[in-house]
Parts: structure tokens; C-alpha cells; sequence
């Protein structure tokens, strides 16, 4: 089996699994129990917070909140944004058409409510421009919110930049961050971030946690209502060893992220470079500008859905952006975002590589996607007709 | 649980009837690929009888399955049996489908009908 599909989760890491392990056998307490055995649970909670605070740069442990992954942490930075900005009259924010559902459904909700959102373009290099945020801004703006790297097709954005440009105006700065933390070099104080999400199964920890991290004084608003947990600010009994283990991975990541991203990077730009020889096929996204492990094609003539299954059949595990693959009939919102029309979108193909990927998995995923991909234009209508000059190529 | 039956995935790997009829009389093309599925089917049909079937799809693992089994079930068989091929009939040989993929069969069931309606037209041309 060659697992291609990191960016829908992970493996667990050794160290992560027996953190998670010990914890659940010896130190199963509840970490609210005024008791020894259940202040030995609140340590390790505690330890679990400042070792991620660090590792992002947050200047204060007290600025994580765990939460149960990256949509609830996207739920609560853009919910809190927005109650405060009622607050003070500001009924406006800023996003992008290519952010995660976690955010765009939450925006959506808040339009309902009467907010005005802009969603900024991402360009053909699904890559959003510092000055169009600039632009987008307004006395009214409550909130910015950008992710940190794209989920399908891995573009990184100018972060750094963008949230300059919001302290400069005075306005909140929330990224979703969860495909890039453990990947890339984050620092919440260097990079100008008020609010960031995060999720510990996309960089080999648990799934079902994750966090928020949120500047000194932001007042959050709370999704889940109940004990004073996380200081009020996420009620119910905190999830112990899940949180301990995505410390653990957390830190085994941050280590190893500059090796991690040379090794991935050699595959990415080896499978780019093959893949763009399959005729009438393109990259999706800034060649250059993605997540070290993130390949995303689309290839003219055939549909997503069949290519994975097939890929499948070859014991290689990928994912798409067809419209099949999302049980909706439109195609990803992703790549409409970046101007792929519907007719090409439905032939995409995502390679989201992982750490343990050899130099031979790479040339056998580069034969097999081209097998694949030759195959189904073979018996492909659209193939045929475009072939036969009846219709234009589009890639 | 898997996504497909055995059948589905049988039918999606082994495609029956795959290709292209030179001289076909009857041909029908459904769906459009803005949607992401496209079928074309191809009859030639001699003494009312369907002698050769064959099938291109562009799709997803449950459209071109379903254009699978429906040229099995129509091959060999007379003109007025063929008209009556519904979807269900193409979903219950492929021992069911997702619901969310229910159109493919409907879209199988499409094809075969607008390749017989062209054969009829082409028929009636030439009676005149």
C-alpha cells in the first residue's frame, strides 16, 4: 500500500501512540479532580499546552486552547471575531473563496445573521495578493481570515505579509492553519497571527484534537457551554492523552521539519515534473509556493472518482476534487476558485505524500497515474471528441 | 464496508462492451461533462434484433459500471425489450447502488433510449 493522502490525515508517530498509551493506562484521572491522581492529569495537560505554545511562538501557554480539531477551533476564532465585532458596530469580514468548509459554512452562517463578507480571489496560482487584502479592508472589518496553506491544492500564502497588514489597520487576523503546522516554519508572534487553528491528526497525532490559539485579550466566545474547562473557554472533560500525544507529535515534527521538507520536496517536484509530460494535463497551484508533500493535477477527459478507484485496485491511496468524490455535483470549490472550469475539474487528482515515501513508491505512482489516466481516455467520450478536434482542448 | 458491490466493481473493472461500432445504426450520447458524466452508447441493430452493443463513458466507478451492465442486458435481445430497460432494472443487476449514484443508472437507462431513438429515425428515413 502506498498512502498518498496525508492531507486527509495521517499515520499516527511511534512516540505519539505511546504517550497516548501511557497516559490512558496511568494517568487516567480527570485532570479537574482536586485529588493527587487528578492534578498528575492536569500537569500533564499543562505540560501538553506550554510545550505547544512554544512551538508556535505563542508568548503565553494560556493562549492554546484544545479544542476537538481544526473545524471547532475555525468555528470559535471566526464565532469570537464576530461577536466582538457586533459589538463595536463592525459587521464585516474578510476571507477567501478557497478556504476550508469549516470556515466558509461558518461565514455563511454569520451572513444570515446580517454580517458582509468578501471573499478575496486566489488567482490562477491559488495564491491570495497582500494588497487585495489591503484593499478589501474597511473601517467596518471585524476580521480577517486566511489559511495558512490550501488543503487540496497546497498553495502557502503570504501570511507573514497579510498579517502585517491587518495590524497595521487594527483588524483580527485568524488563519486556519491545519495543513501547514508541522510542515512549515510557524511563529504566531514573527508572523503577525491573532487567532490560529490547528489540527493533530494531519501531522501524525490523534484525530478528534486539535487547537486554537488565540492572542492575549481576545475575548472568545464559547461553542460549547459547560464546565469551566480551558478557563471557561471550552467546556467538557479535556481529551488527556489525545492532547498529550499531539504535543508529542507536535515536537517530533518541529524537529524534523527541515529534513522532512527536503525529502518531500524531491518527490513533490519529481512527481510535478512527470506528471506535466501526460498530455493535456496541468498543475494546480503555484509550482513552487505549496506544502513540500502537496501534488494536485488535473488531467482533460476523465473523471476523479474512476482514477482513484483504479489507483486504488494498484494499492496506491489518493483523493480528488470531482464532483463524485464529494457526493455533490459541482467539483471542488477549490478548484473553481483558481479558474478550472467543471468539464476539467472533475479530472483531478491529489498526492498528498508522506515522510516515508521511497524514491521507488514515487516512480510507481508516476507509471501507474499515467497507466490510469491512458486507459480511461481510451473509452472516454469527451477524450474521443477532443481528439477528433470536434471540441477544443482545454489544458 | 466497501463503497460499491462486488458486482459494481466487477463491471467497473472488466468493462463489458467497451469501444467504438464503425457502422453502428443507432447512437446516443447523454450527460455532459460539466456535470462529470457522459455516455455514448452504439447499437447496430439487424432484423429488430440488437447484434452488437458497445459503450464509451466518461464518469465516475458507478457510471461506467452502469453503462456496463446495461449494454449486457440489451445485447442479443429484441428492440421493444430493449425500450423497456429501466434504471432500476440496471441498479438491481449491479446488486444495488449508493444512493447519491442512482442517476448513473438513470443516465445508462438514458443512453440506451436516445441510441434506439436515432436507430428509429434512421429507420424511418430510409423507409421514406
Amino acid at each position: 500500500m502506498i498512502y498518498a493522502d496525508n492531507a486527509a490525515t495521517t499515520k499516527m508517530s511511534e512516540a505519539a501512540i505511546n504517550t497516548m498509551i501511557s497516559v490512558m493506562n496511568d494517568n487516567y484521572g480527570n485532570p479537574s479532580s482536586l485529588y493527587s491522581f487528578g492534578q498528575r492529569a492536569k500537569e500533564i495537560l499543562e505540560g501538553a499546552r506550554v510545550e505547544v505554545a512554544a512551538l508556535i511562538g505563542a508568548a503565553d501557554p494560556r493562549e492554546i486552547i484544545f479544542t476537538s480539531g481544526g473545524s471547532e477551533a475555525d468555528n470559535q476564532a471566526i464565532m469570537s471575531a464576530a461577536a466582538l465585532g457586533k459589538k463595536n458596530g463592525k459587521m464585516h469580514i474578510v476571507s477567501t473563496a478557497f478556504e476550508h468548509h469549516a470556515v466558509l459554512h461558518t461565514l455563511e452562517r454569520l451572513k444570515k445573521e446580517g454580517f458582509e463578507i468578501t471573499l478575496l480571489d486566489v488567482h490562477e496560482d491559488g495564491l491570495v495578493l497582500p494588497e487585495e487584502v489591503k484593499e478589501a479592508i474597511r473601517v467596518d472589518t471585524a476580521l480577517v481570515t486566511v489559511m495558512y496553506a490550501n488543503n487540496e491544492i497546497g498553495t502557502v500564502q503570504p501570511i507573514r505579509e497579510i498579517g502585517a497588514i491587518c495590524r497595521e489597520k487594527n483588524v483580527l487576523f485568524h488563519t486556519d492553519a491545519v495543513q501547514a503546522i508541522g510542515h512549515l516554519p510557524i511563529n504566531v508572534s514573527e508572523d503577525n497571527i491573532d487567532m490560529l487553528s490547528a489540527s493533530a491528526h494531519k501531522f501524525h497525532g490523534p484525530k478528534g484534537v486539535g487547537f486554537l490559539y488565540a492572542k492575549k485579550g481576545i475575548k472568545l466566545t464559547n461553542i460549547i457551554e459547560g464546565g469551566a474547562q480551558e478557563k471557561g473557554r471550552r467546556a467538557g472533560t479535556e481529551n488527556v492523552p489525545g492532547i498529550a500525544a499531539m504535543a508529542t507529535a507536535l515536537k517530533e515534527a518541529c524537529a524534523s521539519m527541515k529534513e522532512n521538507a527536503e525529502a518531500l520536496t524531491k518527490h513533490r517536484d519529481r512527481l510535478i515534473t512527470a506528471l506535466n509530460e501526460i498530455p493535456h494535463s496541468a498543475l494546480n497551484g503555484d509550482a513552487h509556493k505549496r506544502l513540500p508533500g502537496n501534488v494536485n493535477f488535473c488531467f482533460e477527459g476523465i473523471e476523479g472518482e474512476s482514477l482513484l478507484l483504479l489507483l486504488d485496485d494498484k494499492g496506491i491511496q489518493a483523493s480528488s476534487g470531482s464532483a463524485c468524490t464529494s457526493g455533490s455535483l459541482d467539483p471542488s470549490h477549490v478548484l473553481l476558485a483558481i479558474g478550472r472550469v467543471h468539464d476539467v475539474a472533475h479530472g483531478s487528482l491529489r498526492l498528498s505524500i508522506g515522510e516515508d515515501m521511497s524514491d521507488e513508491d514515487v516512480e510507481y505512482i508516476i507509471k501507474s497515474v499515467k497507466e490510469v489516466v491512458e486507459y480511461l481516455r481510451g473509452f472516454s467520450p469527451v477524450w474521443r471528441d477532443l481528439m477528433a478536434g470536434k471540441t477544443p482542448f482545454i489544458l | 464496508m466497501a463503497l460499491y458491490s462486488e458486482k459494481v466493481m466487477d463491471h467497473f473493472r472488466n468493462p463489458r462492451n467497451v469501444g467504438v461500432i464503425e457502422d453502428a445504426n443507432g447512437i446516443g450520447e447523454v450527460g455532459n461533462a460539466k456535470c462529470g458524466d457522459i455516455m455514448k452508447m452504439y447499437l447496430k441493430i439487424e432484423d429488430d434484433i440488437i447484434k452488437d452493443v458497445k459503450f464509451e463513458t466518461f464518469g465516475c466507478g458507478s457510471a461506467i459500471a452502469s453503462s456496463s451492465m446495461a449494454t449486457e442486458l440489451i445485447k442479443g435481445k429484441p428492440v421493444s425489450d430493449a425500450m423497456k430497460l429501466t434504471n432500476k432494472a440496471v441498479a438491481e443487476a449491479l446488486d444495488g447502488l449508493p444512493d447519491y449514484k442512482m442517476h448513473c443508472s438513470v443516465l445508462a437507462e438514458e443512453a440506451i433510449r436516445s441510441a434506439l431513438e436515432d436507430y428509429e429515425k434512421r429507420a424511418e428515413k430510409t423507409a421514406q
